[in-house]
């Protein structure tokens, strides 16, 4: 190892990537784009749901329920409906996704408090839509409309997130998954390009060393990791104003250790692949797992037990739990420690597979 | 190891699955040398020079390169030589400054060092100009005078040119083969690949390569002297008609029309010019017929037809 030797190839790196327009725009533009799409679209309170009515009691407390649950704003209880058949047609063609059935002896059973006075039918091929339902049944209306109190018995409380914002929740995820996307990719195309270019048959006839050449092109991308981790808590903090609970300092060890886990990953892919198509491919593979096991789009908890033996071998899973717990919870990293060996144990496995593979020849 | 000897290889041989891409060569570089490598794509050229360079293991044979035994000692090596790739391995979004400054610290020149050493070569090979511009958006000519200047930045003793000049206009070949020479005239030993006749006959010693295998070596005098008697200038008034009349004579390699008359190239042995004539004569034809001095490009037909010949006896 030489240091002169590898600040050359740091430079070089450095000075490739400030030409290099459309990765320099993906590495602002990634966290930026992501951030600004999740953290707006990912919004489980449904509002102003397209849903119909059909009223076949038609007295004044029907009409009285009616305007309650139109004015929680959940569903927009335009569209009238005269037949159940019509209730059929109009969920069936996607017109509506909901609606408001009141029957025609609807203030008998308002008197009996063990059956359901009216009924709301949703279109359960929409998972957000059935918790949006839930959500209005559940709606006190009775108490402010004076009639028999219908409350739970066991009450919720939302602890870490009491306003029930998604974006609390799914901007820490967010730098997990931006880092995720952007370092193993960006690793695995920087390391490729240079074998598919013919640049690495020239290095290889020069007495620089694998490790040189893998340092030094890694190296320059822990910066830039950094630097997205900031704009997305940075844009959290002003555009959601997602809480920061626990220290500056261990969030950015923890995102520091998870980048250098997925720069490991990077590194040990693009020794798998030979052009950089491939390299996109082969990231993109560990992506989608890390997305969808690692507890960022589905609860870990709901997972089947083989899915979450996967999710545990996933540097995602671990950082996203150190991430929510420091953000969130105000947890520190003593607490989280098990989480951070985790990560330590694949840089060190991923890592030396890798380097084991690079090599200083053609054959 | 004989101290004026730069490379030694004995029995090289390199498969590829069933493929053998390398056959058994025998290759002896005196220092000083300008030793061309002359075969078709695919003779097995490319391969031969990264064995040499210690990038690629051979399957079977002796290197001794410098002094040191590759593939043991390729590390050691690649502090004294220089490996110029057959495409343009530079950073086409670095600058000429920027690529020549890299190199410099991987070879572990000191900055000072590498400050008058860039400056030297820029103005050798006609780049100063160019400092400050991409390397892609360089013309072919310049393009390889660069991979040169960063090839030779850290004074190696050997160096090794895999088809340098195969993106380049003739001017600029001209201009690239100068440099080589000069460099030579330095003290460097060259080992330079090509497909071009006239790159080939500047070297000093050359070896023709087909099928992976060494068909004929020798100093490009020396292989064209070889051939006496066995190239024929025919100058017909129907130079088509003459061709065709030769097609079936025994001894024919190759023939070759050049402009109105016909070059002819035949086997060693029998008195050839009287049978062409003889054989003119009965076709009606007016012919002149006289025997020419070989080029390489005779040399090179001979060769690789032998080789030919052999391969259909060895199946």
């Amino acid at each position: 190892m030489q240091l002169r030797r590898l600040g050359s190839i740091i430079v070089k790196e450095l000075r490739q990537l400030r030409r290099d327009k459309l990765t320099f725009a993906m590495i602002i533009g990634i966290p930026t784009m992501q951030l600004v799409l999740f953290g707006y679209a990912i919004n489980l309170d449904v509002r102003h749901l397209e849903a119909g009515v059909l009223d076949q009691a038609n007295t004044a407390r029907s009409r009285e329920l009616i305007a309650e649950l139109a004015a929680t704003e959940v569903m927009k209880l335009g569209k009238p409906l005269q037949s159940p058949e019509q209730v059929d047609a109009a969920l069936r063609s996607g017109e509506i996704s909901a609606a408001l059935i009141i029957p025609p002896d609807f203030e008998t059973r308002l008197e009996r408090p063990d059956r359901p006075a009216a009924q709301i039918v949703v279109d359960g091929s929409e998972q957000v839509i059935q918790a949006a339902a839930r959500q209005l049944a559940a709606f006190p209306i009775y108490k402010n409309t004076g009639w028999t109190s219908r409350t739970a018995g066991i009450e919720v409380v939302n602890f870490y997130n009491p306003q029930r914002r998604a974006a609390v929740n799914t901007v820490p995820g967010l730098v997990g998954v931006i880092l995720t996307m952007t370092m193993v990719l960006f690793t695995a195309i920087a390391l490729v390009r240079e074998r598919e270019r013919g640049n690495l048959e020239m290095l290889i006839a020069t007495p620089v060393s694998p490790w040189e050449l893998t340092l030094g092109k890694v190296l320059p991308f822990i910066g830039i990791g950094l630097v997205q981790v900031t704009i997305v808590l940075l844009l959290g903090k002003l555009l959601f104003d997602v809480p920061l609970r626990g220290s500056l300092l261990e969030l950015y060890a923890s995102a520091l250790v998870f980048i250098v886990a997925s720069l490991s990953l990077g590194v040990f892919l693009s020794t798998l692949a030979t052009s950089q198509f491939q390299a996109m491919q082969m990231a993109f593979f560990t992506f989608l797992p890390q997305i969808l096991l690692s507890g960022f789009m589905f609860p870990y908890a709901g997972m089947p037990v083989a899915a979450q033996y996967v999710a545990e071998v996933l540097p995602l899973t671990h950082f996203l739990r150190l991430i929510r717990g420091i953000m969130l919870r105000g947890a520190s990293i003593g607490e989280l420690w098990h989480s951070l060996a985790a990560l330590g144990v694949f840089i060190v496995i991923v890592l030396s597979f890798a380097v084991s593979r690079v090599s200083k020849r053609l054959d | 190891m004989n101290d004026d000897v730069a490379i030694r290889a004995r029995g090289l041989t390199k498969r590829f699955g069933t493929l053998t891409a390398v056959d058994n060569v025998d290759l002896t570089v005196r220092k000083r040398e300008v030793y061309g490598f002359l075969g078709p794509n695919g003779s097995g050229k490319s391969t031969t020079i990264r064995m040499l360079c210690g990038l690629m293991r051979p399957t079977a044979g002796e290197i001794d390169v410098l002094g040191y035994k590759i593939p043991r000692d390729a590390e050691a090596l690649k502090r004294r030589i220089g490996y110029m790739t057959q495409r343009f391995t530079l950073y086409e979004d670095l600058t000429v400054g920027e690529n020549l400054d890299f190199l410099a610290a991987v070879h572990e020149l000191t900055r000072a060092a590498a400050r008058t050493r860039i400056t030297e070569l820029l103005e050798r090979f006609w780049l100063a100009d160019r400092r400050n511009q991409l390397a892609g958006t360089l013309s072919g000519g310049q393009k390889q005078r660069l991979a040169l200047a960063g090839t030779v930045l850290h004074k190696p003793d050997l160096l090794f040119l895999d088809e340098p000049t195969s993106a380049v206009d003739p001017q600029s070949r001209r201009e690239f083969w100068e440099s080589l020479f000069e460099l030579a005239d330095m003290g460097t030993t060259l080992l330079v690949s090509t497909h071009y006749m006239d790159e080939a006959e500047r070297c000093t010693r050359l070896a023709i390569l087909d099928h992976g295998r060494v068909v004929a070596d020798g100093t490009p005098h020396d292989l064209m002297a070889n051939l006496p008697g066995r190239t024929l200038l025919v100058e017909a008034d129907k130079p088509r008609e003459a061709q065709r009349s030769l097609k079936d004579l025994p001894g024919v390699i190759a023939m070759a029309q050049i402009g109105t008359s016909l070059r002819v190239l035949a086997k060693a042995g029998a008195d050839f010019e009287q049978q062409v004539a003889e054989r003119m004569k009965s076709a009606g034809l007016v012919a002149q017929v006289h025997a020419i001095a070989p080029n390489l490009e005779d040399v090179f037909v001979v060769a690789t037809s032998n080789s030919k010949d052999t391969n259909h006896a060895a199946a």
